[in-house]
Parts: structure tokens; C-alpha cells; sequence
């Protein structure tokens, strides 16, 4: 890591817009836009909001042994994806931690797309690489700008701006022209798409979704409380090193024969953990009354017992109440169990709820 | 007539009768963002200058609001348990959040008035 703080390609148009800006991962990134979060994160849900995750690292993985680096690097049958299939996925370590969360695409017999998180991409890059020796295989890290348009109404304006989408449904991801990868997915919660593409063919494209005034630019603040309603994790947060999929409720993204038969890293802790059983568990967790329940804040059980800890917390615009995510002993982590935050000494109620906070809208087709 | 004073920690102060009403500006709410959450100190409570009396919740973060003087909380701003927002629509009209008697009026002479305040804020 060095010192230097990254900047978007697109920072001017950020700043006409009137951003505010701030650091995340290692960059500088608008927070929010003159709307407010508030305004932002509920036009998402109506409309659509257009966020720039520039931030966020593409890898372009190529070669004869491209699905044997994905499988041995996450456990997935990479090899098993239908052409443009994309599957959610984990970078684990050898304790079965989780380095990252990815999205696998398929692009080709032998081609597959990676976006990895802001904060984690070079280690991810790394990780890959040192993997990849001996094998036929390439990691190339691409250069593009990273878009997600999110919302009921983002096919539309997609498809006003000359994007068309018909035949994408979630989870599945395409290449239209020449240096551009669309994907119908996001971290909303809502139908939408994520497009890597060069910086000029974005600026054109953003001229055109602009020309509409149900797309507006969502910051950074929003992104974070839609993904919480939606009940996804961030990881550095939700999810770390130190979590495995059994604790973090991630093993639906783990196909069952995999688990038994896999040979990606971290393929016997993952067993262990299994076996033992999720000590604690990641739940939702909703707090009485108005007031936001932060990361870091520790719960207790009714009788003062320790019971876990927040990783995310906030205020959920379209839930209309506080919503919170955190790890709990697994015996209290039954929806409707009553907990207790320490927030500043005072003791506020907390119910474990269901996740999401919001329900999902994607597009299964 | 009520004499308004500013703080570097983007607060103001209308003083009136021993007794100041206490907000954060303008500037101060645009760079918190949405308010979902005011927590208010407790009437008859004593503050030092910089004690914490006030905590204001975005959506995102929470951030504390110091005392600007020393004195006794007299009265809070109970609309803001139904519309914590009221600090961003007009943050030195029906936003303010307490009131308090002060012990040391010769306190107030260390603060900004608007002018010094704007220049302080550029």
C-alpha cells in the first residue's frame, strides 16, 4: 500500500455533479451528491441510481487451466458455469477465512471476468498470481471504468441510452462490444446492471443516461445503507480473514458437492467448520426506536451475558427504521430473539430479524 | 435582544437573559448529511465547555456536538424525537437542540460573531 490516495477517471464529472468526497479503500470517493442519502438511496429503489464503483478491480482470468486457478482459489466448479453465467464466490484462506468475495463470470470455454473489492484488490491480485505459477493461465487486472445502475427503471434508461438488456437476467454477464462487460447484478438489492467499459465509451454513455431524469448519481453513503437493507455483507466489515462461510450464513454460494470433494484452499478447515457447527452466526438485527446501532457496538443477552457484536449498522431509508447486521452466539441468533446494544451506556433493544431488511427485486427472468 | 455567537466547532449560541439556545449552522448540517437521530442531553444537566451534550446520528455516522461554555441544560428541542431532520431544514431556526444557563458569561467573549465565523468557514 502506498500513501497516495487514488482517484476516479470520472472525478470531474463527480464534482460537477457536487459531490462530497471521501476516502474508502484507498480512494477518493463521492460520499454523496447534493440530494442527500436519503433522497439517493430511495430514488435507487423508484428509479435508478447510477454509482460509480470504479473502485472496484476487474480480472480478466484466460488459459487452458483458467477454471483449475478459479477452483483452486475459491470453492467453486468454475468449469460447471453455462456460458455468461456469473456465481457470487469467496477467496478463502488455508483456515477457510475469507480473503474476499468475488462474482465469477463465464465469458468463454477458457475465459472467466473476477470484480473483487476496492480494498482487497491487490492482495487478490497477488494471491491469484502466486497461484497461477505452472499453470496456463493469465491474471490480467483490467483497466476500465466500473459503473452500476441500479433500480426498477435501469433496463429502461439503459435501453434509452442504446444499451439493450432484454434477454440478461440476474446473475449473468456479457460482453456487447469491444472492452465491455455488462452484468444484470449489483449490491441494491434491486434489478440492475454493472458495466466495466473504457473511460471514453463511459463518458459517452453517461452523456446519454444523463439526458434522462430518472438516472441521478448515487454516492457512496447510499450504496452502503441499500446493501445493508439488502442484507449483503461488506467485506472488512461483515466478512474478514477471520470469518468462514459456515459462520457468515455464506454457504449457499458453496455448491454441496464441493464441499465434500473440492480441493480449493482452505477445503479441510471448511470441513471442520462444517462438522462443528457455526459457533456464531451473522443475523440482521433491527434496534427499537429510531436510533442507529453502529459497527463495533457489543450486545448483550437479558441476563448482561456476552452476545456478539455489530459489523454494520445504520438507518435504512426505505425500511424506515435503524437496521443493523452483526455476529451472535448461535443459540440466540433465532429470528426474534430480543438482545440488548451498549450504545454510550444506555441499553437499547435489539430484535435478531430476518435479512434482507428490504425484500429483493432482481430479475431472475 | 438575543446576541448570536458562533463556535470553530460549528455551533451557535443566542444568548438572551443568562440563558443561550444552542444549534449547530447551516455549514454544520450540509456536512453531516441526513439526520435520522438526535440523542439530547437531560434537563438539569451540568456541562463543562466541551463536554459532550449532544450526539446527532446521519445515516451513515454519529457525531458528537460539545458544549460551547459551561452551564446547566434548562431545555431540550423535543421535536426532534419525531423529526430529527428539523436540524437540516433550518439548523438555526426550529433545529436547535438545547438550552442552557450559563455559569460564566465572560466565556462568551472568546467565541466568533457571524462575520468572524464566515471568514472562519472561507
Amino acid at each position: 500500500m502506498t500513501g497516495d490516495i487514488k482517484h476516479l477517471p470520472l472525478e470531474d464529472l463527480h464534482k460537477a455533479a457536487g459531490a462530497k468526497f471521501g476516502a474508502f479503500a484507498g480512494w477518493s470517493m463521492p460520499l454523496t451528491y447534493p440530494a442527500g442519502v436519503m433522497k439517493e438511496h430511495l430514488h435507487t429503489r423508484e428509479h435508478t441510481g447510477l454509482f460509480d464503483i470504479s473502485h472496484m478491480k476487474l480480472f480478466e482470468i484466460g488459459g487452458a487451466d483458467a477454471a483449475a486457478l478459479l477452483n483452486r482459489a475459491c470453492p467453486l466448479d468454475a468449469g460447471a458455469l453455462t456460458l455468461s453465467q456469473s456465481k457470487y464466490t469467496l477467496l478463502l484462506n488455508e483456515q477457510a477465512g475469507i480473503i474476499d468475495d468475488l462474482i465469477v463470470t463465464r465469458l468463454g470455454e477458457k475465459r472467466f471476468m473476477v470484480v473483487a473489492n476496492a480494498g482487497n484488490a491487490a492482495v487478490d491480485e497477488a494471491h491469484l498470481q502466486a497461484l497461477a505459477k505452472g499453470l496456463d493461465v493469465r491474471v490480467d487486472p483490467l483497466d476500465r471504468v466500473f459503473l452500476a445502475i441500479q433500480g426498477p427503471e435501469a433496463w429502461a434508461a439503459l435501453s434509452r441510452a442504446g444499451v439493450e438488456t432484454g434477454s440478461l437476467t440476474f446473475m449473468h454477464g456479457v460482453e456487447p462490444h469491444e472492452n465491455w462487460f455488462l452484468t444484470r447484478s449489483g449490491y441494491t438489492g434491486e434489478d440492475g446492471f454493472e458495466i466495466g467499459l473504457p473511460e471514453a465509451d463511459a463518458r459517452e454513455l453517461l452523456a446519454r443516461l444523463f439526458d434522462d431524469e430518472r438516472v441521478q448519481w448515487i454516492g457512496l453513503a447510499a450504496r452502503d445503507s441499500l446493501r445493508l437493507e439488502a442484507g449483503l455483507c461488506l467485506h472488512g466489515q461483515d466478512i474478514t480473514p477471520d470469518t468462514n462461510p459456515v459462520d457468515a450464513g455464506l454457504m449457499w454460494a458453496i455448491p454441496k458437492e464441493i464441499r465434500a470433494s473440492g480441493n480449493f484452499i482452505g477445503a479441510g478447515a471448511l470441513q471442520e467448520a462444517i462438522s462443528r457447527g457455526a459457533a456464531r452466526k451473522r443475523v440482521g438485527l433491527k434496534p427499537d426506536g429510531r436510533q442507529p446501532v453502529r459497527a463495533g457496538t457489543p450486545l448483550f443477552d437479558d441476563n448482561g451475558n456476552a452476545a456478539g457484536t455489530v459489523t454494520s449498522g445504520g438507518f435504512g431509508p426505505s425500511a424506515g427504521y435503524p437496521v443493523a447486521m452483526g455476529y451472535v452466539s448461535a443459540p440466540l441468533a433465532a429470528s426474534g430473539t430480543k438482545l440488548f446494544a451498549d450504545v454510550r451506556g444506555a441499553k437499547i433493544p435489539v430484535d435478531i430479524h430476518p435479512l434482507p431488511f428490504t425484500p429483493h427485486r432482481y430479475r431472475k427472468g | 435582544m438575543a446576541k448570536t455567537y458562533f463556535t470553530e466547532d460549528h455551533e451557535w449560541l443566542s444568548v438572551e437573559g443568562g440563558v443561550a439556545t444552542i444549534g449547530i449552522t447551516d455549514y454544520a448540517q450540509e456536512q453531516l448529511g441526513d439526520l435520522v437521530f438526535v440523542e439530547l442531553p437531560e434537563s438539569g444537566k451540568k456541562l463543562a465547555k466541551g463536554d459532550t451534550a449532544v450526539v446527532v446520528e446521519s445515516v451513515k455516522a454519529a457525531s458528537d456536538v460539545y458544549a460551547p461554555v459551561d452551564g446547566e441544560v434548562t431545555e431540550t428541542n423535543e421535536a426532534l424525537a419525531s423529526d430529527p431532520a428539523l436540524v437540516n431544514s433550518a439548523a438555526t431556526g426550529d433545529g436547535w437542540l438545547w438550552k442552557m444557563s450559563l455559569s460564566d458569561e465572560s466565556q462568551l467573549s472568546g467565541l466568533m460573531d457571524e462575520a468572524a465565523y464566515k471568514s472562519h468557514i472561507g
